[in-house]
């Protein structure tokens, strides 16, 4: 109901919104709960396990009952608190977790079987059989037991993040906050002031970057601090180019929590009936939004905080039946206020339950003397005291403690630069307590925790069956899970469990908190990181001359390269195949410049390239390329590549694509970590130089045809392995590598990245008259297998130089990264799974990557396991499927037939063990 | 978690990419045995209840390996140098 004056509410701005399908007014300034309440919807949702009817228990962003799906289609958003939502024009917002209305609620059956959903529930229902959990308990659980359904669709919405430093960050824009941003400002300080709740101009102050709708949900270390602001949340969809939500980072020098407290329930029987609320609230909605929660209403207390409550009823429309105060002779502050409203105090008493079918009709109380008395009423203002929210000043991992004047926790050691000011420090609350953490006697559904239908009895029951300590209550009992975190419920449940062992409170303990202080939506913490944007995506120099090409794309790492390039009518397969038959027959070309490239130069670049590779480097003369293979300190692969020597101190690197960054990062580790007196240097110059593979027989004679006139280009002048600068297309300067991926007579042509689009078009021009095709990174992955070259799938973080063959390169000359470590015994032993080829003995089989090798007569057990295919494709140039694999003993069982064992694909056949090089194995070709 | 790389300045951790223990040296001379040398540099390490010296990695920044002290309780950063410097002065 909405009483006549009073309020920070706009009444000149009337908003239409709708619940559950049903229109209704509220105002500008209102929240969705306060809206509601003023239109007397007190029912607003069921609960949890039992689908109790709940309402709005709470006024701020510790509701545990008010959880709506808002909005609808792509924006709807399940599980959003009611008491924090800004009601706007149009709202749409739906109860959750009911079925087929909030009112008629088939589910409410669960509430008859909640001998069966008591703590513990999980663990001890429904265990037996055991295939009956997949296919019928989980479902029909998931189905009863939940919170709201998400959009399924994806958000339409964007998300920002941002940094912000400063000298103090205020948390909280009550009081003490306020004042303490002013204080902080006054001495020229940079200020930052958060608050969860919508702008309010006593928060505005000079010299103070003030962030309303923005909550700190987390303290990390080093003065940071998580925070999100809502920027849009209360629009029905954002304005043209803001976020909705934005994820702030902020650095502070120091900080001010002044986040106030959380009030607890009363808990006594059915405390949970819509209309039984926290007094705070009623407080709240009376004072801030100018709502009377009901008509006439019982308050029931056990301190004198409690006095404001009874103030702002009593000078409202309400009627108060009683007040009930636990403590036995109440107190002079609440009995005087209450005279002066008329109103009776019962000292010594205590609400024992409340009544009513979907809402508080009324309740009994129990007096100091033991007689029942009954009033109705539809509003039970409830206040057992205040918990300071010193959630935030325990994220590092320290403790609050227990401080019995106030009979609350307060925060203990602090996180560094924190300091604690108001209510969250325990300050002007919970004056004259006396606990009561349960009604005595309060029976049945007597809840604690009302988002997880938790009661008194369940802790009781968790600490007769052994689950005592406080982890384990929680973890049985779910006391403090989900949405809320237990805010209004964790302190009662600990001292429930301290009352029930025999403990004092602070023997008991209390669960440490953890960020967020309240849900974070993934969407702010990704940002705009998402979809296409989730990383960056890198584009070759040729890729617009590729997408012209009409290239199927793929991602390798953040690159995109061309996979094949089919003609009208081809699939993958089909092109592929049409492309190696064409190198291998022709020539074609291949971008193969995200390959990692890193120049080194300096005196001691031989000497480096000798400690990082395996291999033998000091005497590879100017203008050769060498292969090269680098270790892990613990004497596994971890890349390969070549580089060429270009000068007396110059050196070019290259690395599989995959690796690129990882090879750089370790070559500084080299350098800075291990051998700092060598004197050297390397940069990456990946992107610097475009990188084309030019393969196949004809590739010479397309060659010639675009370096410039004295560029000899010839077998004896530039032989196999042979590197050097040359000049292209009428002076572009750039680098030639007689290298070959594919086995054929091969070339690598680098130029600066900007000419790669026209080098591309020069070579398919020059090549025209060859039949020319472009291959993708499909074909060269044929070709590769074909040679037997290891490649990211061999190269696998677990094979050592031997698996793969490498053995010979291991020198025995000199130091290298991985020397020692490669010498294990167990490395050199030759029953490791080690490189050999694959050939179907039926030809028609086809070897796919994964499946299982095992000797040809065996069980198909794990025990009997022998290795597993790495690669496998089909052979264009040999017209059957092959496959690299790694077998124990692998070398020595050339010519074996084995079972190539694979169940999930249906694979079942024998292959024959080759060497790895399937084509071409004296390498004549290269050397053409 | 925020660490002051000497060439860069104060940065956030999101910067730096983390090693391990800067405490363990690589065998000086090398050799070609997996000695017991060997397998306590690869594979042992110490995890001290406060101070501890780490390799971290400005990655998105200057590329400078970074000898970090930092004290594992609280996770405080108690002093930055870049590991070259440290590297130098070691074998000098």
């Amino acid at each position: 109901m909405r009483l006549p004056r009073g309020g920070v509410v706009d009444r000149s701005k009337i908003l239409n919104f709708t619940f559950d399908g049903k229109a209704y007014q509220g105002f500008a300034g209102d929240t969705l709960a306060s809206a509601l309440l003023a239109n007397n919807v007190k029912l607003v949702g069921r609960s949890f396990k039992y689908h109790r009817p709940r309402g709005i228990l709470a006024a701020g962003s510790e509701e545990p009952n008010a959880l709506v799906e808002l909005r609808t289609g792509a924006r709807r958003e399940p599980n959003t608190r009611a008491t924090m939502v800004e009601l706007y024009e149009g709202l749409e917002a739906y109860s959750q977790n009911r079925f087929p209305s909030l009112k008629h609620d088939f589910m409410a059956v669960n509430g008859l079987l909640s001998p069966v959903f008591a703590a513990g529930f999980y663990y001890k229902t429904f265990m037996w059989p055991a295939k009956y959990w997949e296919k019928l308990y989980e479902p029909l659980i998931r189905k009863a037991a939940g919170l709201g359904r998400n959009a399924g669709v994806a958000d339409p919405d964007v998300y920002e993040k941002a940094h912000l430093f400063c000298d103090v960050l205020v948390i909280g824009a009550g009081a003490a906050g306020v004042q303490a941003a002013r204080d902080a400002a006054a001495t020229g300080a940079r200020v930052v002031l958060c608050d969860e709740h919508p702008p309010r101009e006593d928060a505005a102050l000079e010299g103070v970057k003030y962030l309303p709708r923005t909550t700190v949900f987390g303290v990390y270390d080093g003065g940071t601090y998580g925070a999100v602001e809502r920027v849009a949340d209360h629009l029905a969809v954002p304005q043209a180019h803001q976020p909705r939500q934005r994820y702030w980072r902020i650095v502070a020098k120091r900080s001010v929590l002044a986040s106030g407290a959380i009030e607890r329930p009363m808990v006594f029987t059915n405390n949970d009936l819509p209309g039984v609320m926290l007094a705070g609230a009623v407080e709240t909605y009376i004072t801030r939004y100018a709502v009377a929660p009901g008509a006439r209403a019982v308050l029931f207390i056990n301190h004198d905080g409690a006095a404001s409550v009874l103030a702002a009823m009593g000078n409202s429309v309400m009627a108060i039946a009683a007040v009930i105060d636990a403590r036995a002779g109440s107190s002079p502050v609440i009995r005087d206020l209450a005279a002066s409203f008329s109103v009776p105090v019962f000292a010594g008493a205590v609400v024992t339950r409340a009544f009513g079918k979907r809402a508080v009709e009324g309740v009994e109380i129990t007096t100091r003397d033991g007689g029942v008395v009954k009033f109705d009423c539809d509003v039970v203002a409830a206040s057992a005291g205040w918990n300071p929210a010193v959630h935030l000043t325990s994220h590092l991992d320290d403790k609050p403690v227990w401080k019995d004047e106030v009979a609350a926790f307060v925060p203990g050691k602090l996180p560094p630069g924190m300091s604690v000011v108001g209510a969250a420090a325990g300050e002007g609350i919970n004056a004259g307590i006396t606990p009561l953490w349960a009604v005595p006697g309060a029976d049945g559904k007597a809840f604690v925790d009302f988002q997880n239908d938790v009661t008194a009895a369940d802790i009781r029951l968790a600490k007769q069956e052994g689950f005592i300590a406080v982890e384990h209550l929680k973890r049985y009992t779910t006391l403090g899970m989900a949405t809320d975190q237990g805010k209004t419920a964790n302190v009662t449940g600990l001292a429930l469990m301290a009352a029930a062992t025999g403990k004092t409170v602070p023997e008991t303990g209390t669960t440490r908190f953890r960020p967020p202080y309240t849900p974070v939506a993934l969407g702010a913490l990704a940002g705009p990181h998402r979809g296409k944007d989730f990383k960056p995506t890198r584009y070759t120099p040729t890729h617009a001359w590729a997408q012209a090409q009409g290239a199927v794309f793929v991602e390798t790492g953040m690159w995109l390269r061309a996979q094949y390039f089919p003609k009208a009518g081809e699939d993958w397969l089909a092109a592929t195949n049409r492309e190696v038959l064409a190198v291998r027959n022709g020539v074609g070309i291949c971008d193969v410049t995200t390959l990692g490239k890193i120049d080194i130069q300096g005196p001691d670049a031989a000497i480096f390239l000798e400690r990082v590779y395996t291999n033998s480097w000091t005497n590879l003369a100017v203008g050769r390329a060498r292969y090269g293979l680098m270790l892990r300190e613990d004497g596994f692969v971890m890349d390969d590549g070549t580089t060429a020597r270009l000068g007396e101190h110059h050196y070019v690197m290259t690395t599989t694509t995959a690796n690129a960054g990882k090879v750089f990062q370790h070559l500084e580790f080299c350098h800075q970590w291990l051998w700092p007196e060598l004197d050297v240097r390397f940069i990456s110059v990946t992107d610097q130089w475009a990188q084309i593979a030019l393969a196949g027989p004809k590739a010479r004679e397309v060659l010639q045809k675009i370096v410039d006139d004295g560029c000899d280009v010839s077998n004896a002048a530039f032989p196999y392995m042979a590197a050097g600068e040359m000049r292209f297309c009428g002076g572009v300067k750039g680098r030639l590598f007689r290298l070959s991926f594919s086995g054929e007579l091969a070339y690598e042509i680098a130029v600066p990245a900007r000419y790669g689009n026209a080098l591309a078009e020069a070579l398919m021009a020059a090549g025209a008259e060859f039949g020319i095709v472009p291959y993708g990174t499909e074909a060269l992955g044929v070709m590769r297998i074909e040679k037997g070259h290891p490649a990211g799938n061999e190269l696998n973080g677990q094979t050592s130089a031997h698996d793969l063959g490498f053995g010979k390169l291991l020198s025995k000359k000199k130091d290298f990264v991985g020397r020692a470590m490669a010498a294990r015994p167990a490395l050199m032993d030759p029953a490791r799974p080690t490189l050999v080829g694959l050939k179907p003995v039926n030809e028609a089989d086809r070897l796919r990557g994964g499946a299982h090798l095992l000797a040809h007569d065996a069980e198909p057990v794990a025990a009997n396991d022998q290795g597993h295919v790495c690669s496998a494709a089909y052979s264009p140039t040999l017209g059957h499927s092959i496959g690299l694999a790694l077998l124990k003993n692998g070398p020595a069982r050339h010519g074996e037939i084995i079972r190539v064992y694979d169940p999930i694909r249906n694979g079942d056949f024998l292959a024959e063990v080759v060497p790895p090089v399937f084509f071409d194995p004296q390498g004549s070709r290269l050397h053409a | 978690m925020r660490i002051t790389c000497p060439h860069c300045g104060e940065r956030g951790l999101q910067e730096f990419l983390y090693h391990g223990d800067a405490t363990v040296m690589r065998p000086r001379d090398g050799g070609a045995e997996p000695t017991q040398e060997w397998t306590d540099y690869v594979y042992f390490r110490d995890n001290p209840n406060g101070a501890h010296r780490e390799l971290w990695y400005h990655n998105a920044g200057c590329h400078a390996w970074l000898v970090v002290t930092r004290d594992l309780r609280s996770h405080e950063i108690l002093g930055v140098e870049a590991a070259h410097d440290v590297a130098l002065r070691r074998s000098a």
